[in-house]
């Protein structure tokens, strides 16, 4: 395999950089790019890709109503909410050394989502419906606390963080069921749309809240996204190589949470994605954690758009959640990474 | 060169105490094998040398510095340990396993210098493994994985290097070719090597200093030649042996008394 090496000349930077990667990176660029284009232009009032492109650059004001107002917020909080999902992902099953884990399997997702349902029962005609994200995200966040205390046991094991993922994940989904099921006709409804992952009604400010709160785990993850890579060779060895392996997990943990939790907050409960994007981009890349995570972005980001475009222009007037779709492309993956497996 | 000690060290698992109130030191720049009848606590001792394990009571010095003073990182750049049998991810490369040795010396802005090339390369080289570089760890045969852990660890670039059982379900021909590495490390680069042998005989030959642990403790220490005897192996193994002298090397050569076919 080819590299680029960087170094600057006193030794203080260096990097390297397979060719691959950069070729990888660049496709998914334009694969994203023109997916992106075609969302703008594709739906139940047809927009000429020509005058998308100049919509966007201002040259004409004709749509601005339908591209810039309804489609353009929706299509960019798609992507954030993907690639949110699938860093996730490949940050817990990095972290628990176990290719199937996900946020939406251990129970963070779940966690997400009984906040939510909780706000909409209970919070809504008191409080403003703005605040439904940070609902959203304080119940992640309490999921993965309580997995996390449950699990301690003089340092906290993968195994244990799965299984009692699991069984917390099972506890809450219980309880949402048991909330909805109390909860009047009208917000049963409201919250059942909200947990099967729709983007419907995004808009700008949603896209620009989201991506401030994404800021928050970026910086942790370039920084200390290295050691991840040790991780992966088990405890002892990233012992030797000088990692603090109960405070690594804690950190990531919570990482993880934030992109979840953060996802479900705008989209709602978009299943799959975190379990499909990093394998993919594994396939495609390799091991290197830092170098999965924009390719990882990358490929969430297109599954979620890609749903979100078929979900809203394939069955018009109808516009279904996204979330139907990628259960539907990631249930049959997730029993094929399971038959992959069964031998090891 | 002051290298590692313990003072005062208590080892437990649970409610199980496996080592009591140990004070001994390892000797810098030789060759250290510490033996023992399974379960004495040959491999825990090793582990609380490396921090994976922590003391009940009592401390590791490195250098005459206590481990708890000193940063994990620090530590990282004084001492790697090979854990026993260790697992290699899924299609890693060897080139990749061995670059994460170099873990303790980057940082995130500096992550690839021309001495972590250079380290990496002679790693490689001096496991003789150049030909099979960009093939999966877990596609080889068992002493060159093996070998790619050790170049992983030598990569690691630290003074002192554990090894827990390297030879671990490897055949004749291959425990030798690990062993024999490892001495030709120690004498061409002096580095400290501390590792745990299950093989006597073995052990007598490449060892400077041969530790023998029981009841708790270290029973006794010294050069091979000068502590191997008949009541030494009745006493830490419990086996009746005939003390030999290896025809090659002159060391002590341990023959277990026991059952079996006589043909005289």
């Amino acid at each position: 395999m080819k590299h680029w090496t960087f170094r600057l000349s006193n030794g203080k930077v260096s990097f390297q950089l397979s060719l691959r990667w950069l070729l990888i990176m660049l496709v998914c660029f334009l694969v994203v790019g023109t997916l992106f284009i075609l969302s703008l232009s594709i739906g139940s009032n047809w927009i000429p890709i020509v005058d998308v492109f100049l919509e966007l650059t201002g040259y004409i004001d004709q749509h601005s109503y339908v591209v810039e107002t309804l489609r353009l917020p929706r299509v960019l909080l798609a992507m954030l909410v993907g690639a949110s999902l699938g860093i996730a992902g490949l940050i817990l099953q990095n972290l628990v050394r176990n290719p199937l884990a996900s946020p939406d399997i251990i129970g963070i997702t779940s966690g997400a989502s009984l906040g939510a349902v909780l706000f909409i029962i209970f919070g809504t005609g008191i409080v403003s419906m703005k605040f439904l994200p940070l609902a959203a995200i304080v119940g992640g966040i309490c999921a993965a606390m309580l997995i996390y205390i449950i699990s301690w046991n003089n340092g906290v094991t993968p195994i244990r963080l799965v299984l009692i993922g699991i069984g917390i994940s099972a506890i809450l989904k219980a309880s949402i069921t048991f909330f909805l099921v109390l909860s009047e006709t009208a917000t049963t409804t409201k919250a059942y749309i909200w947990l099967t992952g729709s983007l419907y009604g995004a808009n700008m400010s949603d896209v620009l809240a989201m991506s401030l709160w994404l800021l928050i785990p970026l910086p942790v993850l370039l920084i200390w996204g290295r050691s991840l890579n040790v991780a992966e060779l088990g405890d002892d060895i990233s012992i030797s190589m000088g990692i603090n392996v109960q405070r690594q997990r804690l950190l990531f943990l919570m990482c993880s949470v934030v992109f979840a939790g953060t996802a479900a907050a705008f989209a709602g409960g978009i299943e799959f994605v975190g379990l499909m994007a990093p394998h993919i981009a594994r396939r495609l890349v390799g091991k290197s954690f830092i170098g999965l995570v924009p390719v990882t972005a990358l490929v969430g980001a297109f599954i979620v758009m890609l749903a979100d475009l078929i979900a809203r222009s394939l069955f018009l007037p109808l516009d279904i959640p996204a979330g139907v779709f990628t259960a539907a492309i990631g249930a049959p993956f997730f029993i094929y990474l399971l038959f992959q497996n069964r031998h090891r | 060169m002051l290298g590692l000690q313990t003072k005062n060290l208590s080892l437990q698992y649970g409610d199980y105490s496996v080592i009591q109130d140990l004070s001994f030191q390892i000797p810098a720049g030789k060759i250290t094998v510490l033996v023992g009848a399974n379960g004495s606590g040959k491999s825990t001792l090793l582990r609380s040398l490396a921090r994976l394990l922590k003391p009940q009571t009592g401390d590791v010095l490195i250098d005459e510095q206590k481990l708890q003073s000193l940063s994990s990182k620090e530590i990282a750049q004084q001492l790697a340990i090979l854990p026993q049998g260790p697992l290699a991810p899924e299609g890693i490369t060897v080139q990749q396993l061995v670059k994460q040795g170099r873990y303790p010396h980057q940082r995130w802005f500096q992550q690839w210098s021309e001495k972590d090339e250079d380290l990496v390369e002679r790693a490689i080289a001096a496991t003789q493994l150049q030909l099979h570089k960009d093939r999966a760890v877990d596609s080889l045969s068992g002493g060159q994985r093996q070998r790619a852990w050790i170049a992983m660890t030598l990569a690691q670039e630290t003074p002192i290097l554990l090894l827990d059982e390297p030879t671990t379900y490897l055949d004749m021909t291959h425990q030798i070719e690990v062993l024999d590495f490892l001495f030709e490390l120690n004498r061409t680069e002096q580095r400290t090597i501390v590792m745990v042998l299950h093989d006597l005989n073995l052990a007598c030959r490449y060892a400077d200093h041969l530790v023998a642990i029981h009841h708790q403790t270290v029973a006794v220490q010294g050069p091979p030649e000068n502590i191997v005897t008949v009541e030494m192996v009745q006493e830490v193994f419990g086996m009746e042996v005939a003390v030999s002298e290896d025809p090659f090397f002159g060391t002590p050569l341990c023959i277990p008394k026991g059952k079996g076919r006589y043909i005289k």
